[in-house]
């Protein structure tokens, strides 16, 4: 399915297909960094920058490098190596030149190395055959769709903490995987609406 | 062969571009930090402040070693210390942010830092110091005795504070680690420093201490640090530790002893079991000598062999059963964090006022 138009797909990305809460990729600092909303959004928009990047850059490897010589079967370890070097040049570049922005971003690019969803975004690229548009955009709306659940848990979080009492057993994880889980289904009724592959 | 060859070429370029950037991108070239409007610093940029200061012979005090979770690092940043950090913000008041104090371990010098250091903090030397004995007090915890310059050198300490150890780099390390401990021996004789270190599983200075110090090493400490030291006043005080909380205690008791202070002085001592009450013959020979002074041992769970027959439970268990409404008393916490909490709660039940209650907490 290549024909799929770059709107289309970008909102498909958000809603449909969101990649936290239909595929549930990038589970782990999605649990652990949404206790505050601040902190949520600050993880999402790293999220979002290094997603579309990645996206585009990888995809530039595998057409331009891997696919010609035949090395589709490195992909996984080059998309890995591309991830984290990206990482690292963005932190030190965001460090050195934009000092507001690594106040909000710093802490959190280095977490998003290890971040599945990512990784899963640049594969899912693959698989479904994107153009470089597509995989562009793909990225882009992938990143959103994450941003947009892990703000959405993290406002849920900090709400409850601070209006109710929760039994023990329940605090933290706990609660966040039954969040995650309601807020899942509701997503899920989009599902089927487009068919991105 | 051919994928090899390209894989390790998309490495080794990627690798480059991160040197490259390591190089241009990450240098922030010399700084200045002014300290207190008057001494100038030059600095390489890009390090953390207190780290930076520590160069020039500043010791700002720290019992984390710079990893971001003590906040004793405290300074005021008046320019140059960009803005506060996530990292940070946890440790700040409203009223610390209104008065620009910064967490200096998390604060980078990328230009022309302005700071302020308390006066007593620019007496804070480093000393290269030999260890001049150690001894296993208990199997989790040793006495590490160093060898202090002369006193005429100018090392002094109220009995309560504490020094930085610094460890050197070792199997479990990147670099050289420091850690806070608390002076456990004489303020009068001040060449000669005994420090309590106890084991933590997998803790980066203590296991190096256990594990690798030997005598006759030469080891870096600073100090000395802190405001937990034995404040003037009739009332009677009580002692509380738990485990190597002892240490700055035991440097009191001795302050207490040789000043013939005529306080009625009581400490609570908590451990587990029988062998992890180190110092007791020594608390019990103090005792006989000073009539002022009870010493309270309790273990929390005596093994049987133990054939113990002083008090059974925890130190709160003490206070709750002791310690009468209204107490009129001073009172000096030290051990585990926990510990240290619940006892400040039990005594303000009772009625002891907060500012009567001075702690330090071992994490
Ligand atoms: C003012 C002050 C005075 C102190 N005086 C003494 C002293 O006299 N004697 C002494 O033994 N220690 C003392 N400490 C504690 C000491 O500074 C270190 O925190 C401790 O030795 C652990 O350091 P580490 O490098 O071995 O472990 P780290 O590498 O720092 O820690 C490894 C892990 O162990 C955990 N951890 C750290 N400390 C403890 C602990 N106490 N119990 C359980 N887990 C822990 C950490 O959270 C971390 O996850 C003092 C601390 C302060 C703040
Ligand atoms: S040194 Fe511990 S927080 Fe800075």
């Amino acid at each position: 399915m290549t024909e799929i138009s770059a709107g289309t797909l970008f909102f498909a990305a958000i809603f449909t297909n969101n990649i936290l809460l239909t595929n549930f990729l990038g589970l782990c600092p999605y649990l652990s960094i949404s206790r505050d909303y601040k902190a949520a959004l600050g993880l999402g928009g790293a999220v979002v920058f290094v997603m579309t990047f990645t996206a585009g850059i990888n995809h530039l490897v595998y057409h331009q490098v891997l696919a010609p010589m035949n090395l589709e079967h490195f992909r996984y370890i080059v998309f890995i190596i591309v991830i984290a070097a990206f990482v690292q040049l963005v932190e030190m570049a965001v460090e050195r030149y934009l000092p507001a922005l690594y106040f909000v971003l710093g802490i959190f690019l280095p977490l998003i190395t290890v971040n599945c969803a990512i990784l899963g975004a640049s594969l899912f690229m693959v698989i479904r055959a994107y153009t470089f548009t597509q995989a562009v955009v793909y990225g882009a709306g992938s990143g959103i769709g994450w941003m947009l659940a892990i703000g959405i848990v993290g406002a849920i979080r900090e709400k409850i903490q601070k209006t109710s009492q929760l039994p023990p057993g329940l605090e933290g994880p706990g609660i966040t995987l039954i969040i995650t889980g309601v807020l899942s289904l509701a997503f899920m009724v989009f599902s089927g609406m487009i068919q991105i592959q | 062969m051919l994928g090899v060859l390209a894989v390790s070429g998309l490495g080794a370029f990627l690798a480059l571009l991160l040197e490259i950037a390591d190089t241009y991108i990450a240098d922030y070239g010399e700084q200045h930090i002014f300290v207190n409007g008057e001494r100038d610093l030059v600095v390489q940029g890009g390090k953390p402040l207190l780290f930076a200061l520590g160069e020039h012979g500043i010791y700002l005090p720290s019992a984390c070693g710079g990893k971001g979770t003590c906040a004793y690092c405290k300074a005021r940043v008046l320019e140059g210390g960009g803005p506060v950090l996530p990292t940070e913000t946890p440790y700040l008041s409203s009223q610390d942010l209104e008065n620009h104090i910064r967490i200096t371990c998390q604060v980078k010098v990328k230009e022309t830092v302005r700071v302020e250091v308390p006066d007593e903090l620019l007496n804070v030397r480093q000393y290269h110091v030999r260890v001049l004995a150690l001894e296993n007090l208990t199997p989790h915890i040793r006495l590490v005795r160093l060898q202090m310059p002369a006193a005429s050198e100018g090392f002094r300490f109220k009995p309560g504070q504490y020094v930085q150890l610094e460890v050197p780099k070792y199997k479990s390390t990147s670099g050289p680690e420091f850690r806070a401990y608390s002076i456990a021996s004489a303020s009068h004789e001040p060449e000669v420093l005994d420090l309590v270190i106890g084991r933590v599983e997998g803790g980066a200075v203590s296991t190096y201490v256990h594990d690798y110090l030997k005598t006759g090493d030469v080891v870096n400490i600073r100090g000395p640090f802190g405001d937990f030291w034995l404040r003037d006043s009739e009332r009677p005080v009580l002692l509380i530790a738990t485990g190597t909380g002892l240490a700055p205690l035991r440097s009191m008791l001795f302050q207490i002893e040789r000043d013939r202070i005529a306080r009625s002085v009581t400490l609570f001592f908590g451990a587990r079991t029988r062998d992890d009450l180190f110092f007791f013959e020594e608390l019990r020979e103090v005792e006989k000598r000073l009539p002022n002074f009870h010493f309270v041992p309790t273990l929390s769970r005596p093994a049987q062999g133990d054939a113990w027959e002083g008090e059974v439970g925890r130190v709160t268990r003490l206070i709750d059963e002791q310690i009468p409404e209204g107490a009129q008393m001073d009172v000096y916490i030290c051990g585990a964090p926990e510990m240290v909490q619940s006892c400040m709660e039990l005594l303000e039940k009772k009625g002891v006022p907060s500012d009567r209650i001075l702690f330090d907490m071992f994490a």
